[in-house]
Parts: structure tokens; sequence; C-alpha cells
């Protein structure tokens, strides 16, 4: 037991290592770093605007306000830009299959997993991550909600199962490319796409997406049923505890990366 | 004499057209991953927009069939109107220097340079847009896309799509001329393509926009490009209004060339390979 309490903490060292190996290297390019940082923040801040103009027009969708969906969109971003910067490691994973180098890192003695996590890591990423953190405060000082620490603690929970999802997509899209050597393009559509149109409490988008959001990719148990609890909508306590199952996603993704690494064949080059 | 020329001229441009528009007909993969993005991305963008509606159906400036008609015509002709879709080529061939080998030859950079975007857009956009535009008329009720209101209708949407995509291949041009002079093309991109995403209603429709804000939009180029045929094509303009909305979009369309090309005759008088 001992022994392997040691291992983790020898792995999170480890991994820190890495991290401030990447940190050091991105710094080598301060003008870059700094535009592409921007350049998040616009891509998002459209988004931003758009939600923004529509309520000029509109006061509320199917009962939620401004300052809700606000909250909505704010906790899904942060969630992404956490995971994004963390996980983009398996982003570039197929560069990875196709160059050899994942041979590499199959010879050294430590789990495969965090070596590719290691192998990147986007501190461009702020760029969004600071505008979800404005976009929250802002939304959390004008939604007039009644904080408990129960509340609080579901925020928090939904981070946090938010990141093991998207962080679970990001390993099966990367999972997928040892079977086919190029990132799968439609697999976009589950995390840009659920960034994007998670700006709305997805119960907006009908029972059927609902539905599939609940049961196969699990989105709305990390953005809708504890967003109802958080904004008083509802007081079934299972809420709260919802984002915590969503981390039950990573199994299967963990699997399929296990049944890919056990499969892989070296490109050869 | 200086008929022939000119002829030979155009046959050049077209042979440059021609290649890139066979090349870009061989990704037809990528093209198969596009379609699926864009056929999920649009029916989200219309289940938001119809709990809009839902909820408030006296706010929606437009009726609810023309937007859907047109988010699968934005989703359809995508690639014609994506400004972040620029050329990583031509900023490369600035950036390392192979632009000289092109400026030896006998040809106007700006004009190489407009063919061959135009011919990329356009082999996207054809491998692209029917099978969209297919399943997009045969969805159930409130998803599905109409047909467009009369012929002349029709005829006027081809006529402002062939347009807007000018008018956005031109801005785009003087992206690429204006990195001449900046050399590390990133940040300019960047800032032009959020603009242009925001400004041409591609982030949501033009006339979703309230009072100053809309006049504004209106008017400045980036209206010309998605905005005008998309908007007649679902027939959320009346006559008076297309009117003036084709004649800003030609105006905007020879004012960009023009500034483009004396731009970019300006940036190959100045250039200055620094060796390698």
């Amino acid at each position: 037991m001992n022994m392997k309490k040691l291992q983790i903490f020898d792995s999170i060292h480890l991994y820190m290592h890495y991290v401030s190996i990447n940190v050091r290297s991105i710094m080598q390019y301060k003008v870059s770093f700094i535009l592409t940082f921007f350049g998040q923040f616009f891509v998002s801040f459209n988004v931003f605007l758009g939600i923004y103009f529509m309520f000029q027009r509109f006061s509320s969708v199917k009962d939620f306000s401004y300052n809700e969906v606000l909250m909505c969109f704010s906790v899904m971003l942060l969630e992404f830009s956490l995971a994004e910067m963390v996980a983009r490691g398996f982003d570039a994973f197929s560069g990875m299959v196709r160059s050899g180098s994942f041979d590499q890192v199959l010879v050294r003695p430590r789990g495969t997993i965090l070596q590719v996590l290691g192998s990147k890591f986007e501190l461009t990423r702020l760029g969004r991550m600071i505008q979800a953190i404005v976009m929250f405060v802002y939304a959390v000082c004008h939604c007039e909600i009644l904080w408990t620490s129960t509340k609080i603690v579901t925020i928090v929970f939904m981070l946090m199962g938010g990141t093991a999802v998207f962080s679970g997509l990001f390993l099966i899209y990367a999972a997928l490319c040892f079977f086919t050597l190029e990132g799968l393009e439609f697999m976009n559509c589950f995390t840009d796409g659920a960034r994007e149109h998670g700006k709305y409490p997805i119960g907006i988008y009908g029972e059927k997406v609902l539905l599939f959001t609940t049961f196969v990719i699990p989105y709305a148990l990390i953005q809708y049923y504890p967003l109802l609890y958080v904004v008083g909508r509802s007081d079934n306590p299972l809420y709260c505890i919802m984002p915590l199952l969503a981390c039950l996603f990573l199994l299967p993704c963990y699997l399929l990366w296990r049944f890919g690494v056990r499969h892989y064949q070296s490109s050869g080059s | 004499m200086r008929r022939h020329l000119r002829r030979c001229d155009m046959k050049k441009y077209l042979a440059f057209f021609n290649l890139r528009f066979s090349m870009g007909l061989q990704y037809r993969t990528a093209a198969l991953a596009g379609v699926f993005t864009q056929f999920f991305w649009g029916f989200l963008e219309i289940m938001a927009f119809k709990a809009f509606y839902e909820t408030d159906p006296a706010s929606f400036p437009m009726s609810f069939d023309a937007t859907v008609s047109y988010i699968w015509m934005q989703q359809a002709f995508l690639a014609f109107f994506a400004t972040w879709m620029m050329e990583n080529e031509i900023f490369d061939s600035i950036v390392n220097g192979n632009i000289a080998y092109e400026l030896c030859r006998p040809i106007r950079i700006y004009n190489m340079w407009f063919a061959r975007s135009i011919a990329i857009r356009l082999s996207r956009a054809v491998l692209r847009c029917f099978p969209i535009l297919i399943v997009a008329a045969f969805v159930p009720e409130p998803y599905r896309m109409h047909a467009p209101h009369s012929l002349l209708h029709f005829g006027l949407f081809l006529f402002t799509l062939a347009t807007g995509l000018a008018v956005t291949v031109a801005f785009c041009m003087l992206v690429y001329v204006l990195s001449f002079f900046t050399i590390s093309p990133q940040g300019l991109r960047m800032v032009f393509t959020s603009l242009v995403e925001f400004f041409a209603g591609a982030v949501i429709p033009i006339p979703f926009f309230t009072g100053r804000m809309r006049q504004i939009m209106e008017i400045l180029p980036f209206a010309s490009m998605q905005n005008v045929p998309l908007r007649i094509y679902s027939g959320s303009m009346n006559a008076a209004e297309m009117k003036y909305a084709i004649l800003l979009q030609l105006m905007w369309l020879s004012i960009l060339v023009v500034s483009g090309s004396l731009l970019a005759r300006c940036a190959e008088r100045r250039v200055c390979v620094q060796g390698g």
C-alpha cells in the first residue's frame, strides 16, 4: 500500500516536471504566446457577443435569463479550457503515432497516459479561462442566487466532472488514432461543438438532445442538472452529485485507450 | 496586340484556377468529415433558434422558416465565407521567402492569389454543399429547408453568392498583402478573422441585432459577404433592400479589389528578400 502511494506521488512529481519543461519552452516564444493567448480570447469572445446580442432582443430563453445563461456558458468554458490545458497532449497524438514517437513512450517504464499528457501543456488556454472567470464572476454578482455551501460544492463538482468528461473525449480522440492513424475531424463536434452549443442550458434543445446528453455523452450531468440546482429551479439533492457520476465516463474512455494500446502497431517510420 | 495580350493574361490565371480547383477536389475524406460536422452544427444551431422562437415569437426578426434556410445555406457554403480558412501556403511563402520565385514570374501576384483562392473555396464548397443541401431538404418539418421564394430570388441568390465569395476573397487578399509588411501574419489573421466572423453575421444573423448596431453592420463590407445571398435566398429582404444590398456589394467589391491591388503593387516594390 505504502509503495503504491509513493508511486502516485512520484507520478505527480514527474507530471509537474513535464509541465515546467513545457511552460519554459513556451516562454521561449513570448510574442507567439501572447498572440495565441489573445486569439483564444477572441474566439470565445465572439460566442459571448452572440449571447449578449441575442439577449438584447429576447429577455429569456425557455425561462432561463441572460445571467443564468452566462453562468452556464462560463462554467462550461472553464471546464473545457481546464481539460484542454491538461489533456491537449491527446490532441496532437495522431502526430505521435505517425512519427513513431509513441514507440519511445512504450519503452519507458512509466504509464502511457502520463507521458502523453506530459507531452503538451497549453498555457495559452489561459486566455479563454480568464474570460470564463470574468463572466462567471459577473453572472454570480447578477444572478441573485442564495449561495449555500451545497451550491458552492456543486459548482466545484461541475468543474471536476466537466474537466473529466472533456478529457475523456480527448482520450477517445487519441485512442481512435491507433486505428486510423489520423485525427478524426468529426470528433470536434463533441468537443468544440459541445463548448459552442453548451453556451445555453441543454434543456432548451429539447427532450431528445437531453436524453442523449444524459446517457450517451454525459454533458447534461455536468451542465444542465446541476445548473438547475444552483439557480434554485430544483431541490433534488441528486442533482448536486450528478457531475461526479459523469466522471464514470472516463472509464469506457480508458478501456478504449487500453484496447488501442494493445492493438498498436508501429507505423514503421 | 493589346487585346491579344490581355487574353493571354486571362489564360494564365485560368490555368492557376483550374490547377487549384482540381487539386481541391482530391480531398474527399476531409470533405466527408466536414459535411458531418456542418450538418451536426446546423442542427444544433437551428434548435437553439427554435428555443428562442418558442419563448418569444414576436421578437423574432425574420420568419422561422427563413432562419432555418439561412442556417442550412450557411452550413452548405461555409467554405465560401469562412475567413479562418485562409491559405497557410501563402502566409508561409511570405515568411520563408519562397515568394521570391513567384515574383520572378511574369504574373501579377494579386491576380494569381485571387484566382487560386476562389478556386480552392469553390472546390471545397462543391464537394460539401450538395450532401448538406439534399439532406436539409428532406429532414422533418420544422428543420426542413424550403425552396426559394421565386425564380428571381434564386437567380439573385446565385449572383450575390458569387459576388459575396469575391468580396470575401478580396478581403482575405488584403490580409495576405498586409502580412508583407508585418512578416508574422498570426496576429493580423486572428484579429481579422474574429472581426469578420462577428460582423458578417456568422455568429448570429445580422437581422438579430437591434437598432443602431444593426444599421452600422448593414453598411460595413462584412455584410456584403454571406449576409446578402443567405437573406435573399431565405426571402427576408424586400425588393428595395435587395437592390440596395446588391449595389453595396458591388461597391465594396470594387473598393476592396482596387485597394488590395494597389497595396500589392506597393508591397512588391519594397519587398526585401533576406537571402537564404
